[in-house]
């Protein structure tokens, strides 16, 4: 497997890309395209391909021009951008931490996120709803700063990160459990629904929060990919190579935390995709963090508008949250690559 | 010649327990430098402040003459590189991609990849005998090619020093060899300055041109293996009783312990019998 290398010869410009990462970027868009194209012509009213793709071109039927962008449309967009973000998130822990099990709740981002939600559905009902992606928000970047800092003892190493997090992510767990028994049953099973992760109260303004957080912060992710390299050979190379670890183990994290935490604002704690789309990832486009961040970035974007669509029209007219199928549908998926490379390797 | 590496009044620990104490030492340029002595002797902790690894408490590392915490870490990695111990690549990483990552200290934004990272990659490759493995992950390599992966990564950084902390552990006969002689023939060839750990006190003799033979925080002696290594100093900083006798291969010094082994059983056998 031969890498193509790309570079100007005036300015200092170069870059180097293997044929893999690129078939796996364009297969993705175009699945990542298919199913969005196909998602929003499915519902109450079916609308053929054709006319979805004529209405996103602008030439239309004005009915259906209403159906796709008011109705569709941003519940489409914002399953793609939270499932881009949760992946890119977790890749960015998975590398730096060098460690294949971590994922956003690890660092407490879901489960500070849960327990401020939970609190604020059940202890506000009437005015809750409005602020409930603020309250996740704040949740989910307060409890991540909570863990940066106790894991802090001159610098952060990835093992006392991993630890502190998954105490104060148990801790969090407590936290929800204890208040979905105290509060009422009507906003005990709001909160249910919320935990489990769902699109379906998008907006045209989740989905502008969400492409301001995820339009700055991926390609902000995207650019410090050879520091994550550094990064995945431990700390001692890392110094050995000249890269300023805490500095860059900080700019990481913060990205994580905020792209984990804009997409759990969004849509609740959605799981599996911060987990599993870096895997599936890197089983296609190898560690390295250039093609891995983005080939992470599409598969979780995969997997979060598939288990939507599946979630709303496979029990239709039940609308199911989509959370419930992120997993159903990764871990074959994940299962089948391992299988695959089983032959050769592990 | 002015030292490669050169300490000045360096005490070196962890918390608040010292391990080596005001220590000057210069280590010199376009020579081979082993450092030896027994497990916990400091030595490691002495290689993990010339990496810069380990703040001093007091005192300073000077590389080239220039102090190495004054300086940009980039930097630093552009004039020296290391090789820890165990170092373990990420899952499914190739030997190329791993030899490219020597290249970080001259990466930029934008520049990934100039046409001087590719000959250095591709030198480094060939100098250690991967180019045909370079695109084949670094875990699915045995022991002996997965260390050469990781020293094309040193290499490829283009440093004039290497610093190596026992380069050949969890190596067979074979494979140590083959390393020690990959970077004998990089010193004699282009002058690289290397400083490493070993383990082995009979390769450490054969491969250096200098010893720093190193006892409880202290250089008990340092010089040329044929000028330091007799009975006495390998009694003191190892306790360990033993004859040097000359290498019949090359004429360096050689250690054979004494130690009880057959000894054991031959008094034994000689109670028993009596």
């Amino acid at each position: 497997m031969k890498p193509v290398t790309i570079r100007s010869k005036k300015l200092p410009i170069s870059l180097i890309i293997y044929a893999k990462t690129l078939t796996a970027l364009l297969v993705l868009s175009a699945l990542c395209l298919g199913v969005l194209v196909y998602s929003v012509g499915t519902g109450e009213v079916p609308i053929p391909a054709m006319d979805v793709i004529k209405v996103l071109l602008g030439q239309g039927d004005p009915g259906n021009e209403l159906i796709i962008y008011s109705l569709r449309m941003p519940r489409v967009l914002t399953a793609l951008m939270v499932g881009a973000s949760m992946a890119v998130s977790g890749a960015l822990l998975q590398g730096m931490l060098r460690n294949p099990l971590a994922s956003p709740d690890i660092i407490g981002i879901t489960g500070g996120a849960s327990v401020a939600a939970v609190a604020c559905i059940s202890l506000f009902s009437q005015t809750g709803k409005a602020w409930l992606p603020v309250a996740a928000f704040g949740g989910a970047v307060c409890t991540a700063f909570l863990v940066y800092v106790l894991a802090w003892k001159r610098g952060v190493s990835p093992l006392r990160l991993v630890l502190i997090g998954m105490g104060l992510h148990a801790a969090a767990n407590g936290l929800t459990t204890l208040l979905l028994i105290l509060s009422p049953i009507y906003t005990a099973s709001q909160a249910m629904v919320w935990l489990t992760g769902s699109v379906y109260n998008s907006s045209w303004t989740t989905v502008g929060t969400l492409t301001v957080w995820a339009g700055t912060l991926i390609p902000a992710a995207f650019l410090l990919a050879r520091h994550l390299n550094a990064q995945q050979l431990g700390d001692e190379l890392a110094v050995g190579i000249g890269s300023r670890v805490q500095l860059h183990r900080f700019l990481l994290i913060l990205i994580s935390v905020a792209l984990a935490s804009a997409a759990v604002a969004a849509a609740g704690p959605i799981g599996f995709v911060g987990l599993m789309a870096p895997h599936i990832a890197r089983m296609w486009a190898g560690p390295s963090a250039g093609g891995w961040l983005p080939v992470s970035a599409l598969t979780g974007s995969f997997l979060v508008l598939t288990a939507d669509l599946i979630a709303r029209t496979a029990f239709s007219p039940l609308d199911l949250p989509a959370g419930l199928f992120t997993a159903a549908l990764g871990a074959p998926f994940l299962l089948f690559l391992l299988l695959r490379s089983g032959s050769h390797r592990h | 010649m002015k030292p490669a590496m050169e300490t000045k009044h360096l005490t070196l620990g962890y918390g608040s327990c010292t391990i080596i104490e005001d220590l000057s030492v210069k280590i010199p340029k376009g020579k081979i430098t082993v450092l030896v002595g027994a497990n916990g002797c400091g030595k490691s902790t002495l290689l993990r402040s010339l990496a810069r690894l380990l703040k001093p408490k007091t005192g300073t590392v000077l590389l080239n003459g220039h102090n190495i915490a004054k300086q940009s870490t980039k930097k630093t990695a552009r004039e020296l590189a290391i090789l820890p111990q165990g170092p373990v690549a990420p899952e499914g990483l190739t030997v190329f991609q791993l030899a490219k990552q020597g290249r970080y200290p001259y990466q930029s934004w934008i520049q990934h990849w100039s046409e001087e990272d590719e000959r250095m990659v591709n030198w480094a490759l060939e100098v250690t005998q991967m180019t045909e493995l370079a695109h084949r992950p670094v875990d699915d390599l045995s022991g002996g090619q997965r260390q050469r992966a990781w020293i094309a990564m040193t290499l490829a950084q283009g440093t004039d020093t290497l610093l190596l902390d026992e380069p050949t552990t969890y190596l067979d006969m074979t494979h140590q060899i083959e390393i020690l002689d990959l970077l004998y023939a990089l010193n004699e060839r282009e002058g690289r300055t290397i400083i490493m750990v070993l383990h082995d006190l009979n390769l450490a003799c054969r491969y250096a041109h200098h010893m720093l033979a190193i006892q409880n925080g202290r250089v008990l002696a340092q010089g040329a293996p044929e000028q330091i290594m007799n009975e006495q100093l390998v009694e003191s900083v190892f306790q360990l009783r033993c004859r040097i006798m000359e290498d019949p291969v090359y004429g360096t010094p050689m250690c054979i312990p004494y130690g009880q082994g057959r000894q054991m059983l031959t008094e034994k056998t000689s109670a028993l019998g009596g």
